[in-house]
């Protein structure tokens, strides 16, 4: 897979188009990885000039801050910064939106200043210039597609139509859960939550989401956060509906639309 | 002599209603600059008096569910339009005369029906009141709507709300036996709308008790305004005011924004970078606390935000981890902070201004607890939700904060994280030299 790292851009001389920003789950999530591969994929196949910052690269630091570690957040942040200054970036994509969340609105003012997009918005703009070509739409034929809003990407910076856009290039049936948009339901996973245990409760925040998708009969829930996407999954195995749904990427969706994925319904 | 008597006394009344409201309003006014006033959030006077316009006396957070928006605007708006009438009992309150302003113009065709038109349509509103009201009762205590009966409710929430509820059916009683008593008594010489036909059940009384009805009308009403006045700002309903400085006042960021705290950020470029502290500005003497451990530690804003809540619950309704049993309920944050507030702002009164520190804080102490800390997502659904820009979860970050690094106070898997994230760069344990081995996939 044809990936260049920021520091052979600058060995070259030269500057890529976009840094886009794996983060920990895209980097060492094997879930996770799946979808930034499937990332890379399109943006190889569109040759965009991308550069990732590969061992440079550190978390953004939003477990920590969101638990109310802002020393460990601000060191990660004040490392990353320095990076990515050092190599003048200027624009960058990120396949999780709390990457992008915290680059966005919170390095700002620790002297991180970007343009940061997440890779629904990007991929909306790559459609709207008409580079994104559909070979396989017609994979998705007759099936339900639920997506899922990420609350970093929803209520938190509200975007809440690119990632719908990118699946109406898909040749499906768009259907909305009881709660989206504004009121979309959280996974569970944010605030730091995916790295303990659930306080106690009556039931998991991933299952009452997950009951949601059962009811719209949708054959898949597409996410864009590869948080979203772990707590969802597990909200299937949990309520054994496997075979019925399946949870994918919007990135993975559109890469299978262009025919750079397989996707296996069974 | 009865008429300056009645002067007297209301005169009286007035400069006590306003001396115990001032003192309320006062003492609100001094607990919510207890908290810091490191932001002043009064960049952008536009968009801050647009947000204003629009959330408080717009309501445009309050139409995302029709039907309790509906029967709010109706209450509101009654309320609002009510207060006209208020100006005319005032001047005869303090002149000593009746309905001034009706016989002032009498004689104008035009302005006559200018005043008849006012007093019906308030009179049409108040029957728009009325339906509400009883719907809100209904709503409470028949329905039992699951987000009007959660269990940091129970005591005085509940009787609170009802009292408030009560007080408008009271209102509305007493400005009609007022202009039914009138209209009676003048043989229906102002021609109110509604009132007008509720006078055959005045039939059976002389003047005398007539008369007494409209007195007893205009006192009840005009006590009633009063008392609401004083009652207001120990109550949830202080609402009706502080929903527009809360509003002006809001966050202008991105909801997804947390602040970052300046003084880390001082500490750890001295630390990347030691050269500079020859350069750096003298650190603060007194030594900085991180987070929030008790109301001090919180923004004015907060502060605010805890006495504008008008525990609708709509926050704990949204919140997953509510809906899911857990413990955290938003609403509570807020409660539980203006509750400490107010014990924080009695105490510093009953020792003349002097804060004597208690031993407690807004943290457990039957305040707060680190359970209902631990359970927030930060899923801003309580943020989106909140009618007038309240944010439970502002409150929550920096009470974290404070567990977190004042109180090393972190579950045992959080611990790990953090230690992760110092030496490896993320929150699990991969070393950050197979960060590019997804690409061998």
């Amino acid at each position: 897979m044809e990936v260049k790292t920021m520091a052979e851009y600058a060995a070259n001389g030269e500057t890529p188009e976009v840094l886009f920003w794996v983060g920990c789950a895209g980097s060492f999530d094997q879930r996770a990885q799946k979808i930034t591969r499937s990332f890379v994929k399109i943006l190889n196949h569109l040759n965009i000039k991308f550069a990732v910052l590969g061992t440079e690269e550190s978390c953004n630091g939003d477990p920590a801050k969101r638990a109310g570690n802002e020393f460990v957040y601000q060191m990660l942040a004040l490392q990353n910064i320095q990076i990515l200054n050092g190599y003048g970036v200027k624009k960058i994509v990120a396949t999780c939106p709390h990457c992008f969340n915290i680059l966005k609105n919170e390095y700002p003012s620790l002297g991180g200043n970007y343009e940061v997009l997440h890779h629904a918005t990007y991929l909306q703009q790559l459609i709207n210039e008409g580079r994104i070509k559909m070979t396989d739409a017609n994979v998705f034929k007759g099936k339900k597609i639920t997506y899922h809003d990420s609350c970093y990407l929803g209520r938190a910076n509200e975007i809440y139509e690119a990632p719908r856009k990118v699946l109406e290039q898909l040749d499906a049936d768009l259907v909305e859960m009881k709660s989206c948009r504004t009121k979309g339901l959280c996974c569970g996973a944010g605030g730091s939550q995916m790295f303990k245990e659930d306080e106690p409760g009556a039931k998991r925040i991933n299952i009452a989401r997950i009951e949601e998708v059962v009811e719209t009969e949708a054959q898949i829930v597409a996410s864009a956060c590869p948080f979203c996407n772990t707590m969802l999954t597990d909200g299937v195995k949990a309520k054994e509906k496997q075979q019925q749904v399946k949870v994918f990427d919007i990135a993975e969706l559109l890469a299978a639309g262009q025919g750079l994925e397989t996707i296996n319904f069974q | 002599m009865m008429v300056i008597l009645q002067t007297v006394l209301f005169i009286v009344l007035t400069a006590a209603a306003g001396y115990f409201a001032f003192k309320g309003y006062y003492r609100v006014y001094k607990n919510i600059m207890l908290g810091n006033k490191r932001e002043s959030y009064t960049d952008q006077p536009k968009l801050r008096l647009n947000n204003m316009l629009l959330v408080a006396l717009g309501q445009k957070k309050m139409f995302k569910n029709i039907t309790p928006a509906i029967l709010h605007v109706f209450i509101y708006v009654g309320f609002t339009i009510t207060q006209i009438e208020l100006i005319e009992i005032f001047i005869d309150g303090i002149t000593g005369h009746h309905r001034i302003l009706y016989h002032a113009v009498e004689n104008i065709a035009f302005l006559r029906g200018l005043y008849v038109f006012t007093i019906s349509f308030i009179e049409v509103l108040s029957l728009f009141v009325l339906v509400a009201t009883i719907a809100f009762l209904t709503r409470r205590w028949i329905l039992k709507v699951p987000r009007l009966n959660k269990p940091e409710l129970k005591g005085w929430p509940i009787k609170d709300a009802t009292i408030i509820l009560l007080a408008e059916l009271y209102l509305l009683a007493c400005i009609f036996s007022m202009n039914t008593g009138d209209m009676a008594l003048h043989d229906g010489m102002y021609g109110f709308l509604v009132s007008g036909k509720l006078v055959p059940l005045l039939s059976g009384f002389n003047d005398t008790t007539l008369h007494l009805i409209e007195r007893l009308g205009w006192w009840g009403h005009i006590l009633g305004v009063f008392g609401f006045l004083v009652y207001l700002p120990y109550s949830k309903h202080l609402h009706i005011l502080l929903a527009f400085p809360n509003t002006y006042f809001s966050r202008l960021n991105p909801k997804g924004y947390i602040s970052n705290v300046p003084e880390i950020t001082r500490e750890i470029n001295l630390m990347m970078n030691p050269d500079s502290a020859a350069a750096a500005p003298e650190a603060p003497a007194e030594p900085v606390k991180f987070g929030a451990k008790d109301v001090f530690d919180l923004s004015w804003k907060n502060l605010l935000d805890a006495y504008s809540c008008t525990e609708c619950g709509r926050c704990s309704a949204a919140c997953p981890a509510n809906l899911t049993g857990k413990k955290l309920s938003p609403r509570k944050i807020m409660m539980d902070t203006r509750d400490r507030l107010e014990e924080v702002g009695r105490s510093i009164e009953a020792n003349k201004g002097v804060w004597n520190d208690d031993g407690k804080s807004l943290i457990e102490n039957g305040y707060i607890s680190v359970e209902e800390l631990r359970a927030c997502t930060t899923c801003n659904a309580c943020v989106e939700e909140c009618p007038i820009m309240i944010s439970p979860l502002e409150i929550i970050i920096e009470l974290r904060r404070n567990l977190i690094m004042e109180e090393s106070n972190a579950p045992a898997e959080w611990t790990g994280m953090f230690a992760n994230m110092e030496n490896n760069g993320a929150p699990w344990q991969f070393s950050q030299q197979d960060r590019l081995n997804w690409k061998n996939g």
